[in-house]
């Protein structure tokens, strides 16, 4: 590849992550949010045990925990502490964001 | 091989951001370069994230320093339940797998006119924007007797690494019978619950190890983190080691006689078998030198990018920045500079960086299966980082074993898990 093409296609990767990160406006982007969780659930998601991994769990499951967790429904020592911060886009955000992952 | 050619690319910007606004101001001629000073949980996650949010970004990051030893989990080598090894890390993955530039050399300069960073060996490293994370130093000042010379016979233990062994050999060389005498610092300090963690792993040991000995905390505060808690669970376990003075019972140290390790109040003298004495603190030596702190001795920041009030093109993070309600720990140096990460990133492309959410959370052990914890969701205001209101707090008191050993469980998660996201 040219230097040239090689120029486009980093132009091109980085302005379909830029349309992206615009949706959101005042919401911090997606993978920010979720890289928030990884110092507990494991860099990209992938724990190294005893915490929940969340690079495998499909998106619908990832709202229903979360709002469990809210509401208490799911009983915890530190989840409920936790999801009671987020409110619903930024759940919504990061459902998406690691519901992909586990599509892999 | 430093030398970044700023004139081509700011070139490179300005056309790149007259042609389309949409698209991020990269030139393709030379890399955007981003500097970080600092491995630790502050410095290490932001040079390795600023490539994960952009990995067409070059990154250096400089560190003295070719291991890194956490003060997280050094209570715990402490108190003997956990290896030195397992507490110490290096940079070989930030360097082979995420492609950072890691220089082992002191920073002992920044100008930030010529947006350059000076160091020990002679290097000029120049940067487009610069990321300091350099952690606590002591205002040894502040009491008379103390100082680094003195950290040799009455170790503070404050920053981890050969201080932290020098601690854990004079415990092995204390009698049975002996007195351990634990000097927590004033607010504000890096890791708040950390000193009471240090006294219930040192109480810990003694209990398992010298049964006869006591634990004196002489406090500079009268109420610390996790106060409940930490009563509580001392109460359990360790009532008749623990002895807590609060400053308003002639807790604080005013001097110290290192040579007898004796820890002098206004009223007192306690002579110890092992004195760990934790100085009043400041922001990171360079902080000073750089001109990046305000009179409280800490660095004031813009909240939405960890900006530098003082110095553009300089972000400070970590223990030395000034976070308003979060507090100066390990695990919130690690999500503020995910924040300034990917503010840094967003403003060399060109975009406005989003209202960041973040959190921290804190576990602490009080024997090796009783874990107690506190978190908090924080979100950027006009006032600072502030809690989400009914969000995070503190794990309850009046739980049963089973719910303290699930958060012991849980820290050990924490701890594999957060130096997995910066040193693996």
């Amino acid at each position: 590849m040219t230097k040239v093409g090689i120029c486009l296609a980093a132009a091109f990767g980085f302005g379909l992550l830029a349309s992206s990160a615009n949706a959101g406006e005042l919401m911090a982007k997606p993978e920010l949010l979720a890289s928030n969780c990884f110092n507990c659930h494991g860099y990209n998601g992938a724990s190294a045990g005893v915490i929940d991994e969340l690079d495998s769990l499909p998106a619908r499951r990832i709202v229903s925990k979360l709002n469990d967790f809210k509401d208490g429904k799911k009983p915890s020592t530190i989840m409920g502490r936790i999801a009671k911060g987020y409110n619903d886009a930024e759940i919504e955000a990061l459902a998406k964001y690691f519901g992909s992952m586990g599509n892999k | 091989m430093f030398k970044t050619n700023r004139r081509d690319f700011l070139r490179m910007a300005g056309a790149a951001g007259a042609s389309a606004a949409a698209l991020p101001l990269i030139g393709c001629g030379e890399k955007p370069k981003v500097v970080v000073i600092g491995g630790g949980f502050g410095g290490a996650t932001a040079a390795k994230y600023v490539k994960w949010f952009d990995p067409s970004i070059d990154v250096t990051m400089i560190e003295p320093n070719k291991q890194f030893t956490t003060c997280p989990f050094s209570n715990l080598y402490l108190g003997g339940i956990r290896s030195f090894d397992s507490i110490t890390h290096n940079y070989e993955a930030m360097a082979n797998k995420h492609g950072v530039n890691v220089i082992h050399d002191m920073v002992t300069a920044i100008d930030a006119s010529k947006k350059m960073v000076m160091t020990k060996s002679g290097g000029k490293i120049s940067y487009d924007r610069l990321i300091v994370s350099p952690g606590i130093d002591f205002r040894y000042e502040l009491t008379p007797g103390y100082d680094a010379e003195a950290a040799e016979m009455v170790p503070h233990a404050w920053k981890a690494g050969p201080q932290t062994k020098l601690l854990r050999a004079q415990m092995e060389a204390m009698p049975d019978g002996g007195l351990f005498v634990l000097a927590p610092p004033p607010n504000p300090f890096r890791c708040p619950p950390g000193p009471y963690e240090r006294a219930s792993m040192v109480a810990h040991y003694l209990k398992t190890q010298k049964p006869k000995s006591k634990l004196l905390i002489l406090d500079a505060k009268d109420k610390f983190s996790k106060f409940g808690l930490f009563k509580e669970g001392w109460a359990k376990h360790y009532s008749d080691i623990i002895e807590w003075v609060p400053a308003s019972k002639d807790g604080t140290v005013r001097e110290i006689d290192a040579k007898n390790k004796v820890a002098i109040t206004e009223f007192e003298k306690h002579k110890a078998d092992v004195l760990n004495f934790i100085p009043a603190q400041k922001a990171g030596m360079i902080a000073h030198q750089a001109g990046l702190t305000d009179q409280t001795g800490w660095c004031p920041v813009n909240f939405q990018t960890w900006e530098s009030t003082i110095h553009k093109g300089i972000h400070v993070i970590g223990d030395a920045a000034i976070a308003t309600k979060m507090p100066k720990s390990g695990n919130a140096a690690n999500t503020q500079a995910k924040v300034c990460a990917a503010a840094v990133v967003d403003m060399i492309q060109g975009k406005t960086p989003g209202t960041p959410t973040t959190s921290n959370t804190c576990y602490s052990l009080i024997t090796p299966d009783y874990g107690i914890s506190v978190t908090a969701v924080y979100r950027q205001t006009d006032k600072g980082y502030m809690g989400v209101a009914g969000a995070g707090g503190l794990s309850p008191t009046g739980e049963g074993p089973q719910f303290r050993a699930l958060e012991a469980k849980y820290a050990r998660g924490w701890y594999a898990n957060i130096a997995n996201d910066i040193w693996g």
